[in-house]
């Protein structure tokens, strides 16, 4: 059975050890953003042996190029976009103490494998949602590669913040799970 | 010869983009609340739910719907007794494009191919527009506008088939794309299939497929059929919304069919997101 947990960012090994495929999540506190442009930077500066924009240890990243906010909100609408496109560079965001994702859709073998190695979960928020999920974003603050409009590094304040789980540290995939029960052959 | 002013098309083009980024229209809206009351999964139930409300906090605060709110996408028929007055039907579909973006706060997502650099700076905000232009007869212009995300187009595809692939192979093929793309495309989907002419003409009939309004039925008879028979083989996927599972995977199945060579049976599958967001003026 599905169960509901409120959670607060940074994550630690015990707070993913004890989410299970299906699960329903309600964040809190600080998130990044990076898509694929700002994965590929992170990456690099890792092969550099340099320092990242913020520390990766218990940080949830946040798949999202969000729209520019209207005056006086922090942000527009912010929904997930489809992870793929980051499942060659998250395993080794993970190793270094990565211990959450949020985005839509399937990932790869390589990506799951390291989320049961190294103890980290992906989450699924409703793509499409963008109106409501921005909503739970307090506060928004550009902290790295501004010139890449909406696909820059993100420092994001959220209260609240409904995700799914949809890979846990013990190998499920809730993809797999919920399509099992009413695929007809 | 009946005469438009450009500037009228760039504002009815701003107009029609900046409404529609946050205003499901009604037949996508009808659609999925009927998914809604027929979805047996709870878990794809609670999403649905979730959308419905985003639905309605995006179009009564006036919030985009998705971030992601697409690629400008048109198909024009331009009437043979219109004279565009002022500047070139083109450029005003363009500059409605930009005004619409950036006056509504939606996001710039053309970019380079391989440099990936954003185009809002240089060529200019979310644009170049996607024009499929017409001359039909007639004084008027009639403009069907959607914002095409990404996400859903990433899972399209084409092919062209021998002849004796037949309706099987295409309905195998359109079953193969949607299975594939699970939860990606963000599900319930409406699954545009362009069926003949040539290769690129496929292309564009499945794309155009997607204009057309949700809960129409087909005018051809034979592919009325056909759409019926391809939505319950992808019902039984078991796909759901956004992919955790469920019945309604498919909101509906539109299918444009061209006369073909004798050589080949070309099809494309083209898929829509929950998010459809389409809609159309006549000037
Ligand atoms: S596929 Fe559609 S609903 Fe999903 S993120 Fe893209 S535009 Fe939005």
């Amino acid at each position: 059975m599905s169960k509901t947990y409120h959670l607060t960012t940074p994550l630690s090994d015990e707070d993913v050890s004890m989410l299970n495929s299906g699960d329903i999540v309600y964040l809190n506190g600080t998130i990044y953003t990076a898509r694929d442009a700002a994965h590929k930077r992170l990456v690099d500066l890792l092969d550099a042996g340099k320092e990242l924009p913020f520390d990766v240890k218990g940080a949830v990243i946040y798949f999202v190029g969000p729209t520019p906010p209207k005056p006086g909100d922090p942000i527009g609408s912010a929904g997930p976009t489809t992870s793929y496109r980051m499942d060659s560079y998250s395993p080794r965001l993970i190793a270094e103490g990565l211990k959450g994702m949020i985005g839509k859709g399937k990932r790869n073998k390589d990506v799951t494998d390291a989320c049961q190695k190294h103890k980290a979960v992906y989450f699924g928020a409703t793509g499409g949602a963008g109106a409501l999920l921005g909503k739970q974003i307090k506060s928004a603050e550009v902290i790295a590669y501004e010139e890449l409009g909406p696909e820059a590094v993100r420092k994001l304040e959220v209260v609240d913040f409904p995700v799914t789980v949809i890979n846990d540290t013990y190998g499920e995939d809730l993809y797999k799970i919920g399509r099992s029960q009413y695929e007809v052959k | 010869m009946r005469e438009i002013a450009y500037e009228e098309i760039v504002k009815n083009v701003r107009d029609i983009i900046v409404y529609s980024a946050s205003n499901l229209p009604e037949d996508a809206l009808q659609a999925m609340k009927d998914a809604y009351e027929n979805e047996k999964s709870p878990v794809s139930k609670e999403v649905l739910k979730q959308l419905l409300e985003n639905a309605d906090i995006a179009s009564s605060e006036a919030r985009p719907l998705c971030q992601d709110t697409g690629l400008a996408v048109f198909f024009v028929k331009i009437g043979a007794d219109v004279k565009v007055v002022g500047g070139l039907l083109k450029d005003a579909i363009n500059e409605g494009t930009e005004k619409g973006y950036v006056e509504g706060y939606l996001r710039a997502s053309t970019c380079e191919p391989f440099s990936r650099a954003n185009l809002k700076d240089t060529v200019g905000y979310n644009l170049p527009a996607i024009i499929h232009l017409y001359i039909v007869e007639g004084d008027k212009i009639a403009i069907e506008y959607a914002a095409k995300g990404g996400g859903s187009e990433n899972v399209s595809r084409a092919r062209v088939f021998p002849p004796a692939a037949g309706k099987a192979g295409v309905i195998e093929y359109v079953k193969e794309c949607i299975s594939d793309a699970g939860p990606n495309p963000c599900p319930p989907l409406t699954v545009g299939v362009g069926i003949g002419g040539t290769f690129e003409k496929a292309v564009i009939s499945s794309k155009h497929a997607l204009f057309r309004n949700i809960g129409s039925v087909n005018e051809d008879p034979e592919m009325a059929e056909m759409e019926v028979e391809i939505k319950e083989v992808l019902n039984k996927l078991g796909i759901g919304t956004m992919g955790m599972g469920g019945t309604e995977t498919v909101l509906a199945v539109h299918i444009e069919s061209n006369p073909c060579h004798i050589a080949s049976l070309p099809v494309s599958v083209n898929v829509q997101c929950h998010s459809s967001r389409h809609t159309h003026i006549t000037i």
